[in-house]
């Protein structure tokens, strides 16, 4: 039996070492095309942290005093900020500082009025063109799922915040035809190197209420941290659930295991 | 043993008039199977017990759901944030439909390995087929559901797939998509029958029960059992626990993924919102279309890449009758044995070059890959059934009769 096995393995062994060969020079080629990002260490992202409230609110900070000039986040409703510390005070508080629209009321008319706990967040722009046309034609998206819906969104958004150069550098490998256009910024991490958005954040650009030294990469990280929170606010309580639900799928599939034994062994 | 011999006045009433308890007795709890199953035969109420959840979890989301192309991404966000249990419900359906594939796919290579396709199972083969092809259609039709660009995208490529049919195609992807392009009234239409479908599989699967019940599960021997009384053994208790565990062992894989892993099968650019005017650099489907993609890919031609994509699985439909060999199972054929599992190489092979661009090494690859697929079920199979020796088979599950026969059937 000895020789055909043998063969059989080569042959397994050689189609996949043809496959992963493939595999890895196309990832090699991609890889060339792409700028690789910033490998963040996310504390919160492993399987038994959780997000940390402070930091969740200096995020928060850095997008309403920075980011929600130009990006909507039409899924956060202020009720939801109770989520991550704010007490309902804080929250009634908060929404009255903001304005929506509301009605129409009995004479058929829209209004004014401040904002509730119930209500989202007012986008900066009426809509897509208002946004566009205030942004050299290019669209800020809404943040609300930007880091589910990116490879890698952690580290893409934090490479990207902190990755704005006044003009590439040396050695920099760009495409041929690269030329900066009117009104567009060089970022080294967004796909094809320029991007419309201004750089965002400079040092001490918000002043955080809990001290913590406000420096690029520490809104960045922050505010990323909070995008990820709004991206899916119940994942904390997703890993916690998880992990329970191993530990007794874990237990039960043993005690299964023993009890198929036991039934098996009277078998002969 | 049984349901039916309960003295419950009611019980009595109802199965004297409908004798329910019965057939349940004789299906679930007396059905005779062969002892000597190993655990690649789980696979097949796995399946069973993937499509329940899909059903269950699949209802549920519906209450909360959308099928409107304004409101279908905002709603799946809804059952996300907002709805009592809603992420689980979503990622457990996401995630589900991924592992009932994987679970299929399992049992089919398990069907080609032991020869479960041969006489006189050809009617039972036909069924799964026909299971595989609606399970295709419903997975297809429930990612475009959550309309975001991925969704958007898929559902364009594979729908203007049907314009390579001469004459009509074009008229009828109009007719498909219900405008001149995917739109809110694809969405409705898919929804409903997204919603269809798994009660179709729901029958075809009974169906599938009913010709296994005739003459009863294969087995690793790949023989016809002789003498039921030393070879076969009451599905309750033996199976019923054996399946129960591998039922729970199934749900932790599944359970890794939805609360650990819930988006790594999915595309990240299903995150972003339908848009028409926007086409993703990448359009690929999941991962359990990935080879068939490759298929479609590897044809230079329109047509001719649906077709043979087509070919692909319909093939298998008279694979009973390629497969000359008398013999059931690859233990006691030392030659198809290897080329089955080359086969399954070059599935793997396929599947890895369907998530890559149509370009280069991989359009080669692909080509190979491709050729090497329908010659293994063209050509080899009916070569080998002609030329091959199989070694002897024994007559019963028992004793081997002969020593050499493969490894000694293990007993209990
Ligand atoms: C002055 C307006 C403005 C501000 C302030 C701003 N952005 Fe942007 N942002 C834009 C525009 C415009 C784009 C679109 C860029 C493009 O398409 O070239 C954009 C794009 C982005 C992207 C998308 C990258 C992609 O992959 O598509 C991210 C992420 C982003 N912004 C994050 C932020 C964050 C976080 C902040 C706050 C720290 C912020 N932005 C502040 C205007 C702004
Ligand atoms: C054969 C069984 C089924 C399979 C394989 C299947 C598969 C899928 C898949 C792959 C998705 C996309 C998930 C995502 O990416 O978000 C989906 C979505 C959906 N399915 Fe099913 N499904 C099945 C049965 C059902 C049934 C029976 C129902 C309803 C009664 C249902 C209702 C839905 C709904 C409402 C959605 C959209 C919500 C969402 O995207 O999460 N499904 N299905």
């Amino acid at each position: 039996m000895g020789v055909p096995r043998v063969a059989l393995f080569l042959a397994a062994a050689i189609g996949l070492a043809v496959a992963l060969a493939g595999a890895a020079l196309a990832g090699v080629a991609r890889a060339a095309e792409e700028v690789e990002l910033k490998e963040h260490d996310w504390a919160h992202a492993g399987v038994f942290s959780s997000f940390d409230p402070a930091q969740l609110r200096r995020g928060f900070q850095v997008y309403t005093e920075v980011c929600a000039v130009c990006h909507s986040m039409q899924y956060l409703a202020f009720r939801n900020l109770m989520e991550i510390g704010f007490s309902e005070d804080e929250v009634k508080e908060l929404a009255a500082d903001y304005v929506v629209i509301d009605g129409p009321d009995n004479e058929g008319e829209m209004f004014e009025r401040d904002a509730r706990p119930s209500d989202y967040f007012p986008s900066p722009f009426p809509n897509e063109n208002a946004a566009r046309y205030a942004n050299n034609g290019a669209f800020p998206l809404d943040l609300s799922l930007i880091i589910k819906a990116r490879e890698d969104g952690l580290d893409y958004v934090y490479s990207l915040l902190t990755g704005f150069e006044e003009e590439p550098p040396e050695g920099f490998e760009l495409p041929e035809d690269f030329e900066l256009a009117d009104g567009m910024y060089f970022n080294r991490y967004f796909p094809g190197h320029q991007i419309a958005m201004p750089q965002p954040l400079y040092d001490d650009f918000v002043e955080y209420e809990d001290g913590t030294v406000a420096s690029i990469d520490q809104m960045s990280e922050d505010v990323t941290v909070f995008l990820d929170w709004i991206a899916e606010p119940k994942s904390d309580e997703r890993k916690k659930i998880g992990l329970r639900v191993l530990i007794f799928l874990a237990v039960f599939s043993a005690l299964m295991y023993a009890v198929k034994v036991h039934v098996w062994s009277k078998l002969h | 043993m049984g349901f039916a011999n309960s003295q419950n006045k009611i019980i009595r009433w109802v199965e004297y008039r409908l004798p329910v308890l019965k057939w349940l007795d004789a299906q679930l709890i007396d059905y005779p199977t062969p002892k000597n199953l190993n655990y690649w035969w789980n696979f097949g109420s796995l399946a069973g017990v993937m499509l329940v959840v899909q059903i269950v979890t699949g209802i549920v989301l519906a209450m909360h759901y959308m099928p409107h192309g304004d409101y279908a991404f905002d709603s799946v966000e809804h059952i996300m944030r907002d709805v009592s249990w809603g992420w689980l419900l979503r990622y457990l359906h996401s995630n589900g439909g991924s592992m009932f594939f994987a679970v299929v796919y399992i049992h089919i290579f398990r069907g080609l390995y032991y020869g479960s396709y041969k006489a006189p199972r050809e009617i039972l083969w036909w069924f799964g087929l026909i299971i595989l092809f609606l399970m295709m259609m419903t997975a297809f039709l429930g990612y475009v559901l959550p309309w975001g660009q991925m969704s958007f995208w898929a559902a364009t490529v594979i729908t203007s797939m049907f314009s390579a049919i001469p004459w009509v195609g074009d008229e009828l992807v109009v007719w498909l998509w219900g405008g001149y392009s995917v739109d809110s009234p694809t969405l409705t239409r898919f929804y409903s029958l997204h919603y269809l479908f798994p009660f179709l599989i729901v029958g075809v699967v009974f169906v599938h029960l009913w010709a296994l019940h005739v003459h009863g599960s294969n087995s690793p021997l790949g023989i016809d059992i002789k003498r039921p009384d030393q070879d076969k053994i009451p599905f309750h208790p033996y199976y019923t626990v054996k399946d129960l565990f591998g039922m729970m062992v199934m749900f932790f894989i599944l359970a890794v993924f939805v609360f650990y892993l819930p988006n790594m099968l999915g595309e990240v650019i299903n995150y972003e919102k339908a848009n028409p005017l926007v086409t993703p650099p990448h359009i690929v489907p999941e991962w359990y279309f990935l080879p068939f993609y490759a298929i479609l890919r590897a044809v230079p031609d329109k047509l001719g890449g649906v077709i043979a994509m087509g070919a692909s699985i319909s093939i298998f439909f008279v694979l009973p009758w390629l497969d000359v060999s008398k013999v059931r199972s690859a233990k006691f054929r030392p030659i198809y044995r290897q080329f089955f599992w080359i086969f399954l190489g070059d599935c793997i092979v396929l599947g890895i070059v369907g998530a890559n661009p149509p370009e280069g090494t991989w359009l080669l690859m692909g080509r190979l890959a491709t050729a090497y697929y329908f010659l293994h079920l063209l050509v080899i199979i009916p070569l080998i059934g002609k030329f091959e020796k199989p070694r002897p088979v024994p007559e019963g599950i028992g004793e081997p009769v002969l020593k050499d026969a493969g490894a000694p059937a293990k007993e209990g």
